[in-house]
């Protein structure tokens, strides 16, 4: 008989237990060899089989060596729940099962003695988002006609650049009795209200960023939708650089400049500007914790493009160098509108906070008009990797933080000129369309999204726990890794085939949601289309109750 | 849905023609109450056409307090006309004690002032008299503001025109450029600032339809201009853009229509003046409308003009003899006050149109 050890981690302590049926398996090693995490392994079990042959009991004992599939028992290779056995056994004989039993964040701890890490997004239980609070509520019936979505058309654009107030637009009315201008504005692009959002390649392995890059072209040269999408801190390929592609490309810098010095020395080899600068300050899914590649996933394309050793790399949670918000305009933004001659805008990404709204106060009432944009993320966006106490616990929603910058700015007249996009969590039930719908009516000009991408590619991750594997580096659908084996299982024409068509999907459902409120420019600050269940939140958004 | 109309002549035309030009149309609207504001006045206003003249529906309290406010600020009364009415018993009109159009002199201090200046003092007077007269619903002050007067009423417009006598034409009572409206607000409260035509500073809009860009439009107005108040109806926005655009900013007015039914990005792309084009929709964006609209106009220099939504979802016509042309939401209208005119020269605008119309009666299309 075995001695029992209390302290020995078994299935029982870890957040999901396999479901293994050794009569159903053939034993083929799929499974194990398919599993990037190690959390299971072949082996041999001793079996005793007792059994009688004579008409009268005469049991006898018959000892076998069986071979079977076992979860390994250790809090480091353990079982992310990911299911890629399952999708991968031919005989129905293994799965993993959630286990409500586990002790895994406290072992973790225990055992290891650092903080946990993971990607993904919060794993907090949560109630009711608020956006499925709100309906689309005001319908053009009889005062006013509803549009049609097939027949009529829309204009979807929404704005990445500073907007001059009215009263500024240097413009005088010449001999011929037409406006003319008497001087520049700052430079403004009208693209997609949907950003893909800042992913980097590093955190995304070289075939889900190229199929995401192939999926904006295809967007943009065959389907004219101008779909951007942003860079993410950790550099660009050199080729991309060079190439028209490059307009469709919004540049991040954070605060590791990872990647900035093949950007800067590509520059004068440039045939087109990009889209934009983003210039990173904090993230919504770890707010005041910065960028985290861990050394597993810098392999050696990532280690040339971002110029770096093989260690972790941490982009520090704030900008070396920048203490207030003045020096970040004067510094940051006054370079980077520089550096592209002015052609191109600048705009910033911020964490959601409950002082989101002094930052924008103070951006927007910048009178050298240089800040072309907040990005603003909220709590539940998702990352590549970050400490799990992070994620869980630090943060602030998007929808009422969104919606107090906007009123904000339209009690001092301001609305629109610093662009206002969202993000953290839209697009969480599969449905972007309406989340970003509801957010244009609450005030943002466009949302951005990272995470559903992701789910597009076939990213098997959710919130309740399952995978989030992001920052192992083993990623086993091979969208987050780097690791040959891994990446090679992605597809990227298939990804880039998904992404493509699910925005003509949902370019389609924003005209379903245009066409009844009669609108055939995108409703910004349209409240009053809006109404809520929840008489707290309309309270808070301004917004009308319904029941 | 609503029926708009307006009169602009070379001769002075009473408001008679006006009630008949709605009158046709009254199956398109509900019946609810007579609004119009004349520009260019003749009759006994003639004379006066540099002086501001106040236009107001008040109890007697309220022309009391009025007149003290005015008379406080230096203002000293030149005439003042009080429509004679027609009480008789039946009639569908829920007016005010007193309906009064006074015009006065402006304060010694402000008679050499600048243009500017005195056209400052008036809106503000204006203002202050709403202020003074809202909160006790003592009186309406529509206009106050020189060769101007605003009349509005609830109730059956054949009524108030006979309450008004305005069915008995007259030399007393006219004007070369007559705007008209025959409904009460429906979307909103029944209050009286909240029927069309509104006037400020010379400018007056009316419009047919649904703003639904209104709480886009009212956010971003209420904080370009102490004028820009009230908002009982989004058809006021137009009349603030218009104010904005024009006389704010100083832009030509086919940068009106610009401003509120802005052309599609792809459109803009293609034009020479892309610049100013994506200039004007950036940062004018929440001065765009959208829903289903007509709009009427009138600057100060008495040029009428017509524009619609981006999609033609409301109607207008415009038809023409040598000394008058008549805007009108159903060509019904026109036929009724204009019928031997040659109608084969009616014009329909599109949706990317802009039509003004001088003092000489010249139409001027402008093509977006």
């Amino acid at each position: 008989m075995e001695s029992m050890r209390v302290q020995d981690v078994t299935p029982n302590d870890l957040p999901w237990k396999i479901r293994y049926d050794a009569h159903r398996c053939t034993l083929c090693g799929s499974c194990v060899a398919a599993c990037s995490f190690r959390a299971i392994e072949s082996k041999v079990e001793q079996r005793r089989l007792i059994f009688s042959e004579g008409e009268f009991p005469e049991p006898k004992a018959r000892f076998s060596a069986v071979p079977v599939i076992r979860q390994v028992k250790s809090f480091k290779n353990y079982c992310r729940g990911c299911g890629i056995c399952e999708k991968i056994c031919p005989n129905d004989a293994i799965a993993p099962v959630r286990n409500p039993d586990s002790r895994h964040p406290i072992i973790t701890r225990c055992l290891g003695g650092d903080s946990i890490k993971r990607g993904g997004r919060k794993n907090l239980e949560s109630t009711v988002r608020t956006l499925d609070k709100l309906r689309v509520g005001r319908i053009s019936q009889m005062t006013d006609p509803s549009l049609d979505a097939q027949r009529h058309t829309f204009d979807m654009l929404a704005p990445f650049g500073r907007i001059l107030p009215p009263q500024k637009l240097p413009m005088g009315v010449g001999p011929d009795g037409l406006l003319q201008a008497t001087g520049t504005t700052p430079p403004v692009n009208w693209v997609y209200p949907v950003i893909i959002g800042d992913m980097s390649i590093g955190a995304l392995s070289w075939r889900m960023w190229e199929a995401v890059a192939m999926a904006v072209a295809y967007l943009n040269e065959e389907c004219g939708l101008p779909v951007r999408m942003c860079s993410g801190e950790g550099g660009v390929p050199v080729r991309l650089l060079k190439s028209k592609y490059l307009k469709y490309m919004i540049l991040q810098i954070a605060s590791g400049h990872f990647g900035w010095n093949r950007i800067a020395k590509a520059m004068p080899h440039m045939v087109e500007d990009p889209a934009g600068i983003l210039i990173k300050i904090g993230q919504g899914a770890k707010p005041g914790d910065g960028g985290l590649l861990m050394a597993q996933k810098v392999a050696e394309h990532i280690m040339a493009i971002r110029g770096v050793p093989k260690t972790d790399l941490l982009s520090p949670p704030n900008h070396q160098g920048l203490y207030s918000i003045e020096e970040s305009v004067q510094k940051m933004f006054l370079s980077f509108n520089a550096a592209f001659k002015f052609r191109v805008p600048v705009a910033i990404k911020v964490a959601a906070s409950a002082t989101s709204v002094s930052v924008y106060n103070n951006l927007v009432r910048d009178p050298y008009n240089i800040v072309g944009g907040l990005f603003l993320d909220g709590i539940d966006g998702g990352t590549g990797a970050a400490h799990e106490v992070s994620l869980d616990h630090t943060g602030h929603p998007i929808v009422s933080k969104l919606r107090d910058c906007y009123l904000a700015a339209t009690a001092q007249g301001r609305q629109g000129q610093i662009p206002l996009w969202a993000a953290g969590g839209l697009g969480k039930t599969g449905d972007l369309a309406a989340d970003a719908f509801k957010m244009m009516c609450l005030g943002a000009n466009g949302v951005f999204t990272g995470k559903l991408i992701l789910q597009m590619a076939g990213c098997v991750g959710n919130d309740q726990g399952r995978c989030n594997a992001c920052n192992t580096g083993l990623c086993p659908v091979g969208i987050t890794t780097q690791e040959p084996p891994l990446v090679r299982r992605l597809d990227p024409e298939k990804v880039a085939q998904n992404i493509v068509n699910y925005f003509l999907a949902m370019d389609t459902e924003f005209k379903k949601l245009m066409a009844p409120i009669g609108n055939s420019s995108l409703p910004i600050g349209r409240a009053d289309a809006l109404v809520a269940t929840d008489q707290a939140v309309a309270d808070k958004l301004q917004i009308q109750y319904v029941c | 849905m609503c029926r708009i109309g307006a009169i602009k002549s070379l001769n002075y035309v009473h408001p008679s023609m006006a009630l008949q030009l709605m009158q046709s149309q009254q199956k398109g609207h509900d019946n609810s109450g007579f609004a119009m504001v004349m520009h260019d006045l003749g009759g006994i206003f003639e004379k006066y056409k540099h002086l501001p003249t106040l236009s107001m529906a008040a109890s007697d309290e309220g022309v009391r307090q009025a007149e003290d406010i005015l008379h406080q600020a230096g203002f000293q009364r030149v005439l003042q006309w009080v429509p004679e009415t027609d009480n008789r018993p039946g009639l569908d009109i829920n007016a005010m004690p007193n309906y009064v159009f006074e015009t006065f002199d402006y304060p010694k201090s402000y008679r050499n002032a600048e243009q500017k200046v005195k056209e400052d003092l008036l809106l503000d007077m204006r203002l202050k008299l709403r202020d003074a007269l809202e909160a006790n619903e003592e009186g309406f002050v529509y206009s106050f503001w020189p060769d101007v007067v605003t009349l509005k009423e609830i109730g059956n417009p054949r009524d108030i025109g006979t309450y008004f006598r305005l069915w008995e034409p007259d030399s007393t009572f006219t004007a070369k450029v007559i705007t008209t409206q025959c409904r009460q607000n429906t979307n909103y409260d029944i209050v009286r600032y909240a029927a069309h035509p509104f006037h400020l500073q010379g400018y007056t809009a009316l419009a047919n339809g649904e703003n639904t860009f209104y709480l886009k439009n009212v956010e971003f107005q209420r904080k370009l201009h102490r004028g820009y108040i009230g908002f009982e109806s989004d058809s006021q926005c137009f009349l603030y853009s218009l104010h904005y655009v024009h006389r704010e900013l100083g832009w030509p007015l086919r940068y009106f229509k610009d401003v509120v039914t802005p052309l599609p990005f792809a459109e803009i792309e293609k034009r020479d003046n892309a610049q100013q084009l994506k200039a004007i929709r950036q940062s004018l964006g929440h001065l765009e409308i959208n829903g289903p609209n007509t709009i009427i106009g009138v600057l100060p220099d008495n040029t009428l003009f017509t524009c619609c939504d981006a999609k033609k979802l409301r109607p207008i016509v415009i038809g023409r003899t040598a000394d008058t042309v008549v805007l009108s939401s159903e060509v019904c209208g026109i036929n009724e006050v204009l019928p031997d005119r040659d109608w084969e020269t009616d014009i329909y605008p599109h949706e990317r149109e802009m039509i003004a119309i001088d003092d000489n009666l010249e139409v001027q299309r402008w093509n977006q």
